[in-house]
């Protein structure tokens, strides 16, 4: 008993970089219909622009201030979010006119430009690389499990912003009109929005989250790759299917699930059955409810 | 002063002929009735005057100032409000968000769109009592109270409005064009596209009949009112004179 609730601590910590990662997928899709296959590169570019930044700031001292971490990570999040917010403006936007399945597979072309970007650039390549900073190990126990304060910290800040997305779609004017774009463009831009720049604030805080998210895998995981973000995205937007694409509480509620059934999954079959897993999880979600578990609420559905 | 003018203007779906060489014009504070059969060209004359489509040949004009590239969404914050064919309002969003959305473009500060808010649902008491509710489980009737009352929510300098009364009951109808008389009686301008031919003369100081894409008739409604020709343009007839 003790093990399987240390499996869901494990789990909700996982859900966090899921949730945020799936946020993005979420947003971009609700608002383009359109399943941004480049969002996990957003994630693994910000990884490693934050290792050359946290590489350059603290030089030789792998205890970094916290603050340091926290600037450098806000920092990251506003480069990340003009990256996709770039890929929008270069690539989606210009094909907007075109076939939804067009800007897919241009999606997974940017992808995987991203990718073999990062790996033959000079300072990053294909192997394995320490991230320059790591959490210190002290923490606290719950049940026989140790968890320790960075793990706390990342699941309390993924936890603020989602929340911080929840409010901004949910109350603020400029999120009743990514709702509004959203359902009808043409409508909306007849109410005085202007639905490209909605659009690309949209595609700024996806990318954002993708940043925060990148930076706190590495400084807990203490490595990045090149391929990181493929994995990552697979499974950020399978949460983000699971509970109901499109809509902001189910991105966060079906990283969190996917994250507790792939820890308790792993826990009973092994680390290498993460991803059977997480689609397993995924099938079995859709076979019961297509629109993914909060899918038919629409109130929130941007 | 001219609040809108259109000056031989062309509008192409492709090859498909939407209009061609439309001229009229609106006077500030002036109701003006568009009429014509279905598929005259009424509604594609609203949409390249909010810059949904964009003509082929012609200029537009608003308060003297020519629309020539200006995007939709400028437009309305210009000034100009189209409340299109078929309703479209947000049905995922609640009534209160869609009133909201409609001072979007102009009523930027909270106090300003709270204060509107208040002197739109004095017009229409029945949204108030929904507010809260999502557009989408209003009835059709309801949904277009709610198109128009959104559109109210931006104060527009100009209102264009297509269909007012399709599926409303006649006491709705009643209320609406009381309303659209009452925002003309307080300066805003109104181009009014509308098949109940009657209920339009009737609040219209003038009107312009179009067919199959061009400008056939117009004049002042007292006057097209009693003009044969009139019912020939919805009769498919030709009609040459213009009134
Ligand atoms: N999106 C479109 N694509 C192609 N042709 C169009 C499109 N919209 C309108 N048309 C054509 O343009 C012409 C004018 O249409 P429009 O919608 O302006 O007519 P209308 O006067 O508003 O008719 P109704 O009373 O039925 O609303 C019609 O011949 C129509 O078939
Ligand atoms: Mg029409």
């Amino acid at each position: 008993m003790s093990l399987f609730l240390n499996e869901i601590g494990n789990g909700i910590f996982l859900g966090a970089f899921f949730g945020l990662v799936a946020l993005g997928y979420s947003m971009v899709y609700g608002i383009l219909r359109l399943i941004n296959f480049a969002h996990g590169d957003f994630y693994m570019v910000a990884a490693f622009v934050s290792y050359t930044i946290l590489g350059a700031v603290i030089v030789g001292n792998s205890h970094a201030q916290w603050w340091t971490v926290a600037w450098v990570g806000l920092v990251v999040m506003i480069i990340t979010g003009g990256l996709a917010m770039l890929a929008n403006q270069l690539i989606y936007r210009p094909m907007r006119r075109a076939a939804i399945l067009s800007l897919m597979i241009a999606a997974i072309g940017l992808s995987q430009v991203l990718e073999n970007g990062v790996l033959v650039a000079p300072q990053w390549g294909a192997t394995y690389l320490v991230y320059p900073v790591t959490t210190p190990p002290s923490g606290f126990n719950l049940g026989s499990n140790h968890y320790t304060w960075g793990q706390l910290i990342i699941v309390l800040i993924s936890g603020l912003l989602a929340l911080g997305v929840y409010f901004l779609v949910g109350r603020t004017l400029l999120g009743k009109a990514m709702r509004a774009v959203s359902e009808d463009r043409i409508a909306a831009v007849l109410m005085g929005i202007n639905v490209d720049l909605v659009i690309a604030i949209v595609f700024f805080i996806g990318g954002a989250l993708a940043g925060a998210a990148a930076v706190m895998t590495g400084v807990y995981y203490g490595q990045i790759n090149y391929l990181m973000g493929f994995t990552v995205g697979l499974e950020a937007f399978t949460a983000a299917v699971l509970g109901g694409i499109g809509n902001i509480g189910g991105a966060v509620v079906g990283g969190l699930i996917l994250g507790i059934v792939q820890s308790i999954g792993t826990g009973i079959f092994g680390a290498e059955w993460a991803i059977v897993v997480a689609f397993g999880a995924l099938v079995l979600m859709l076979w019961f409810r297509p629109t993914g578990l909060l899918g038919e609420r629409v109130a929130r559905r941007m | 002063m001219k609040a809108l003018e259109l000056n031989d203007v062309s509008v192409f779906y492709g090859a498909v002929r939407g209009v061609e060489g439309v001229s009229l014009y609106v006077d500030e504070g002036e109701i003006v009735a568009l009429l014509g059969a279905n598929g005259a060209g009424k509604s594609t004359v609203l949409k390249a005057v909010s810059g949904l489509i964009h003509p082929r040949h012609g200029t537009i004009s608003f308060f003297g100032e020519p629309f020539a590239k200006l995007s939709a969404h400028r437009r309305v914050i210009g000034g100009l409000v189209h409340v299109p064919e078929g309703r479209r309002i947000f049905t995922t969003l609640t009534i209160g968000e869609n009133l909201e959305l409609g001072a979007y473009g102009t009523q930027r500060s909270r106090t300003e769109r709270a204060q509107r808010l208040g002197e739109v649902l004095a017009l229409f008491p029945l949204l108030e009592q929904h507010f809260e509710r999502l557009a989408g489980t209003l009835s059709g009737g309801e949904q277009q109270v709610l198109a128009i009352a959104r559109a109210m929510m931006s104060n527009p300098r100009v209102l264009m409005i297509d269909e007012p009364s399709l599926g409303l009951d006649p006491q709705k109808v009643d209320i609406v064009y009381d309303m659209l008389e009452e925002v003309a009686a307080l300066g805003t301008t109104v181009l009014l596209v509308e098949q109940n031919v009657a209920l339009a003369l009737e609040i219209a100081s003038r009107a312009y009949v179009l067919q199959q894409g061009s400008v056939v008739l117009s004049g002042r409604s007292a006057s097209l009112a009693q003009d044969s020709r009139l019912s020939d343009a919805y009769l498919g007839k030709a009609t040459h004179d213009h009134g």
